[in-house]
């Protein structure tokens, strides 16, 4: 079974993840059984079957913006962005948005093209899980990138008064 | 000037400590290149066409004698002896090697340096007004705010990888000095009716490949809601920026193709959600910020005999008294004035400086001026705080050293871009056309007469040394692998910024002395008394101009 970085360590990915439907309406795409990442739009076509379930989690591409979940991100379990490529920066934003902004409290997962340097910053925009897109990465060693940084200037996240209201 | 405290130290020593393991993990092949690129970028840290650059970081240009002898080290050990002061106030070292720069950057760090942000897609250094905090036509210090908006932008997780670079700008004075209007984000405090402290913010303003000036999306923002209206811009360009397209990517194409008015309507509705947040500013951080921009201990002086004093010695020294008019300028404390040392000796690169001037810079610095310098977006160096029966004998040790050059704001004070002598994106060279010009012009009376003139030189259109605002702009082009150059005329970055018009066909770079020679010439048969080289050019227009340089032989 896959591995993937979760709260801080090495884990079982338990979970499948669906590709974007090519050629495909959205709306037939059959989701199967189990626990199962689905892209936005099949999400969005699907949404009032899928409600149902409590093993359905959505992914965003970077073009894909938190507002489009919206206030149904509080009630998934997992939610997954996307880096096409690691200088796409945008999943850093929808990560903070889906934590502050729309109430998300499950699994937020950078998938796709990240790399380990990016750890640090995922973690404090309140991303908690990490899928490497690419297998052969040392999970082991990329663990020390989460921590690079233990003190911070600004409000995010993972730490929500900004530096100079807490500075002694 | 800013001193850092425990956290500072703290978070930076944990940024060394990053790029150190980052660099060993490149260099054992661990990190692909193409990975390591922004990451050494953003500790400023370029491969360029000779050997590495490293940008070093002056924020806001304030620089304190102990940072500039560590620099004059660095630039000893580490370099060729010599560095580069940049159109963005910073500090360039041309020849490090890769294998040295987490040494250089823990040594630097020491004295509270970095390189951090100072490139990549990320948001850059803060720049400001050279004379902030001195100038007599200031209406509030923006170091505070600059300083504020440093610890915010360090490090901040959710805009290190922006679709573009991104630079803010701030000024506090009623002349702009520090080039607002072309920035990502450009910051004029502004005081509202009650007199509390505001910004006008305006946005998208850029040079590059498309110059343009920014728009105004707030007239007034009060200075508590400065970070998370910051945030709210930021974060509406990071996730709308254009990404398909470098040349497509800064805040400028974003907001001209929304539209000012759409751009201004999604930021504010962005900030709607953020205003209020822990990041509104408190009174109690906007005065720990400012408490370290007090004011030194200034001696009371009797201005007149001071002045006196200085007049009697100018009277007998022509040299001193050209001096006293180009590099000297107003303090708004009684009896104290703010001195450029020129980095614009015909026959140096601008802006370039050596270790030991460094060095005597730090000495003057300690000698006349609290221990502080500042950079400048022209590519000189100010002492700010020099009392005026001191301005003879910095003028006698500057001038041994080499920077009384008594020509700031004359046509001969280039700003220019590196060019093709060391930079990989030039088209062109640069620097070899700063000193040819400067060689047409080595009669200083007659420089005098001429008044200010901004000339300003890239050799690419990536604009670094910002030819698009200049009175006289120059572009290095390339022409099927020769060297040419365009010419622009009308330019200007200050409160009336102005894109300058490009003149026509372009010259070679033998001809472009006597070209300057001859746009000079016609400005000085057009100008009425006090009329400036950028007063008569926008009264008489360019047609004058294009008929003398494009005149065929007779």
């Amino acid at each position: 079974m896959p591995k993937l970085v979760k709260d801080g360590a090495i884990v079982d990915d338990v979970w499948t993840c669906l590709p974007k439907p090519e050629g495909e309406d959205a709306a037939s795409v059959s989701v199967p059984e189990g626990q199962v990442i689905v892209p936005l739009s099949v999400w969005l076509a699907q949404k009032s079957q899928l409600q149902g379930r409590t093993d359905i989690g959505v992914w965003l591409d970077s073009d894909e913006t938190a507002d489009m979940i919206g206030e149904e991100a509080a009630s998934l379990p997992l939610i997954a962005v996307n880096f096409p490529t690691f200088m796409d920066g945008r999943a850093f934003s929808t990560a903070r948005l889906l934590r502050e902004r729309y109430g998300f409290t499950g699994e937020l997962r950078a998938v796709g093209n990240f790399i380990r340097d990016q750890l640090c910053y995922l973690r404090r925009c309140g991303v908690n899980a990490f899928a490497f897109s690419n297998p052969d990465i040392d999970l082991q060693a990329a663990l020390k990138s989460l921590n690079d940084f233990t003190e911070y200037y600004q409000a995010s996240v993972d730490q929500p008064l900004p530096l100079f209201r807490r500075r002694a | 000037m800013y001193i850092y405290d425990e956290y500072d130290h703290t978070i930076l020593r944990q940024r060394v400590a990053q790029f150190r393991d980052q660099t060993e993990r490149f260099l054992a092949g661990e990190i692909k290149p193409e990975e390591f690129l922004p990451l050494r970028l953003q500790n400023g840290l370029y491969i360029q066409r000779l050997a590495p650059m490293l940008r070093i970081n002056v924020p806001y240009g304030m620089i304190n004698s102990t940072q500039l002898r560590r620099l004059a080290h660095v630039a000893r050990h580490y370099d060729k002896g010599y560095c580069h002061v940049s159109t963005r106030q910073n500090i360039q070292f041309n020849w490090p090697d890769l294998t040295e720069v987490p040494n250089i950057l823990e040594e630097l760090a020491e004295v509270q340096m970095h390189g951090t942000q100072s490139s990549g897609n990320c948001i850059r250094n803060t720049t400001s007004d050279q004379f902030a905090g001195v100038a007599e036509d200031e209406i509030v210090d923006p170091r505070p705010y600059c300083e504020i908006i440093r610890q915010w932008s360090t490090f901040h997780p959710e805009f290190a990888f922006l679709p573009r670079k991104f630079k803010i700008a701030v000024t506090g004075s009623r002349q702009d000095r520090a080039a607002v209007q072309v920035h990502d984000i450009g910051l004029q405090i502004v005081l509202n009716d009650a007199g509390e402290v505001g910004f006008k913010v305006y946005v998208g303003g850029g040079l590059g490949r498309t110059p343009v000036i920014g728009s105004v999306i707030r007239e007034y923002l009060p200075q508590e809601h400065l970070l998370t209206y910051l945030e709210a811009i930021l974060r509406v360009y990071n996730l709308y920026g254009r990404r398909d397209n470098k040349f497509k990517a800064r805040i400028k194409i974003l907001v001209r193709a929304l539209t000012p008015e759409v751009f201004t309507e999604k930021v504010e509705a962005e900030w709607a959600q953020l205003k209020g947040s822990s990041s509104t500013l408190t009174q109690a951080e906007i005065d720990r910020a400012k408490s370290f921009f007090t004011e030194p201990p200034y001696e009371t002086i009797d201005n007149a005999a001071a002045q006196a004093e200085v007049d009697a010695l100018a009277s007998e020294n022509l040299a001193f008294s050209k001096w006293l008019q180009r590099n000297v300028r107003g303090h708004r404390v009684p009896g104290y004035a703010a001195v450029t040392l020129s980095l614009k000796p015909t026959g140096v690169a601008p802006g370039d400086i050596t270790d030991r001037q460094l060095e005597i810079i730090a000495d003057l610095a300690d000698e006349f001026s609290f221990s502080e310098a500042r950079t400048t977006h022209e590519q000189n160096i100010v002492l700010a705080d020099v009392k005026k029966t001191q301005l003879f004998a910095l003028w006698q040790t500057a001038k041994a050293a080499g920077f009384a050059t008594p020509n700031i704001g004359t046509i001969t004070d280039i700003i220019c871009c590196p060019g093709g002598d060391f930079c990989s994106l030039a088209n062109a060279k640069s620097i070899p056309i700063a000193e040819s010009i400067q060689r047409q012009f080595e009669d200083m009376d007659y420089v005098y007469d001429l008044g200010d003139i901004d000339l300003n030189i890239s050799g690419c259109m990536n604009a670094c040394g910002h030819h698009h605002v200049g009175h006289i702009g120059i572009l290095g082009v390339d022409k099927k692998g020769e060297e040419f150059y365009q010419v622009q005329l009308g330019g200007s970055a200050s409160n009336d910024a102005t894109l300058g018009d490009v003149l026509g066909p372009s010259f070679s770079a033998e001809d472009m002395p006597q070209v300057i020679q001859k746009l000079v010439d016609v400005f000085v048969e057009n100008r009425t008394e006090e009329e400036l080289f950028i007063d008569t050019y926008r009264r008489i227009g360019a047609t004058p101009f294009k008929e003398r340089v494009y005149a065929k032989a007779s």
